[in-house]
């Protein structure tokens, strides 16, 4: 935990302070440029709002409904025949739409079974090898107009879905 | 497509709202996330200030340039429609690299800035680029190196190995990759996703 941490936080701070320092040495006014470039977060900020809204509200109200454990004891008999413990399902379902609904499952998991346990890790590891696809598709796609999306849905949820399974199959495998 | 699933997502949740009969809890949540997705933006406002001023920097330096020339012969083959030389590389090295980091926080500015130089390079207004969608898979698939957020949960929940997930999220993460990009390569010549059917 501590090395993850140690490595993780001197990455972060190695580009806070060597961006500017390798500027400085490259004879370049640092704070101007970075003054420049910063202006442009903000407008990028004001086209994001209304997709922001709209996707944020749609998937609280997904999660405020109870859709999400409903879909779950449908599917659960079916997917515990392929190896996929069911306790898993609310976190697999919940993961593409939605960052905080899907860590305040894993918290849960982790809490009903244990730190130590296999399912636990399952879990973990989902969450670091997948992503919020329907989110970060809202916005990067929202945030310059391009309402037709073509394949990245189907793509990213295909990636999802195999980053799922694969987590599944590879702790079984290392861990369990 | 995004539309679709928008209507979907509300009518899916009023329906199972009246279900679980968890309605009270499904007409406070709108009021409730729509104030949360508007302080979420302002939040999001003053990082991406912060982060993109970084680059600014980076930019100017010519870091991002020699950068994106160290892997341009994977980005070429990867994004065959984009000059090896345009903004939009760079961006989308920072973001991948933020990514495989698990450095959330720093990655989003850097994927909002990549998909805008990617816009300035399509032809077909309000319709998706291959080059997009092959980014956007890239982002959700992303190969992960720290997975900081479910390392940080593990530990909490008093793991006590917690870092065993990091070699089994990197696996996963290869894997999921790996089929990920195949799947781009694959829709993007497929005729139901082509542009001038998606634009018709």
């Amino acid at each position: 935990m501590q090395w993850v941490n140690l490595i993780s936080s001197g990455m972060f701070l190695s580009f806070v302070a060597g961006i500017p320092l390798i500027g400085t040495f490259k004879k370049i006014k640092v704070f101007e440029s970075f003054v420049e470039g910063a202006k442009e977060g903000f407008n990028v900020i004001l086209r994001i709002i209304p997709f922001l809204v709209g996707m944020v509200v749609a998937i609280g109200m997904l999660r405020a409904s109870g859709a999400f454990e409903l879909l779950a004891q449908g599917l659960a008999p079916l997917l515990t025949r392929v190896g996929v413990p069911a306790d898993l399902l609310p976190l697999m379902l919940a993961r593409p739409f939605s960052g905080a609904a899907s860590n305040a499952v894993l918290v849960d998991i982790i809490r009903a079974h244990g730190g130590d346990s296999l399912v636990a890790h399952m879990a973990a590891t989902m969450i670091g090898s997948t992503e919020t696809t329907l989110y970060v598709v809202a916005i990067y796609f929202g945030a310059i107009g391009i309402r037709k999306t073509r394949h990245a849905i189907t793509c990213g949820l295909i990636a999802d879905g195999i980053g799922m399974l694969a987590s599944i199959a590879i702790c079984r495998w290392l861990l369990g | 497509m995004l539309s679709l699933l928008w209507v979907g997502i509300i009518v899916v949740s009023v329906v199972c709202s009246v279900i679980t009969g968890h309605v009270d809890a499904l007409v406070t949540s709108i009021t409730a996330s729509a104030k949360a997705a508007f302080e979420m933006a302002l939040g999001l406002g003053g990082i991406m200030a912060f982060w993109l001023g970084l680059m600014k920097i980076a930019e100017d330096a010519g870091l991002i340039r020699k950068l994106a020339h160290f892997i341009q012969p994977l980005l070429r083959r990867l994004f065959p429609d984009v000059p090896a030389d345009h903004p939009a590389m760079g961006a989308m090295l920072l973001n991948i690299a933020a990514n495989m980091l698990g450095l959330a926080n720093a990655a989003t500015p850097f994927g909002l800035k990549a998909m805008e130089s990617l816009n300035r390079l399509n032809s077909h207004p309000g319709v998706a680029t291959n080059a997009m969608c092959m980014f956007a898979t890239i982002n959700t698939s992303s190969v992960q190196i720290i997975p900081a957020t479910g390392i940080a949960f593990l530990a909490t929940g008093g793991a006590k190995h917690p870092y065993d997930i990091v070699v089994t999220t990197l696996l996963a993460t290869i894997i999921s990759t790996v089929v990920g990009l195949s799947a781009v390569c694959w829709f993007q010549k497929s005729k139901r996703f082509a542009i001038e059917e998606v634009e018709s």
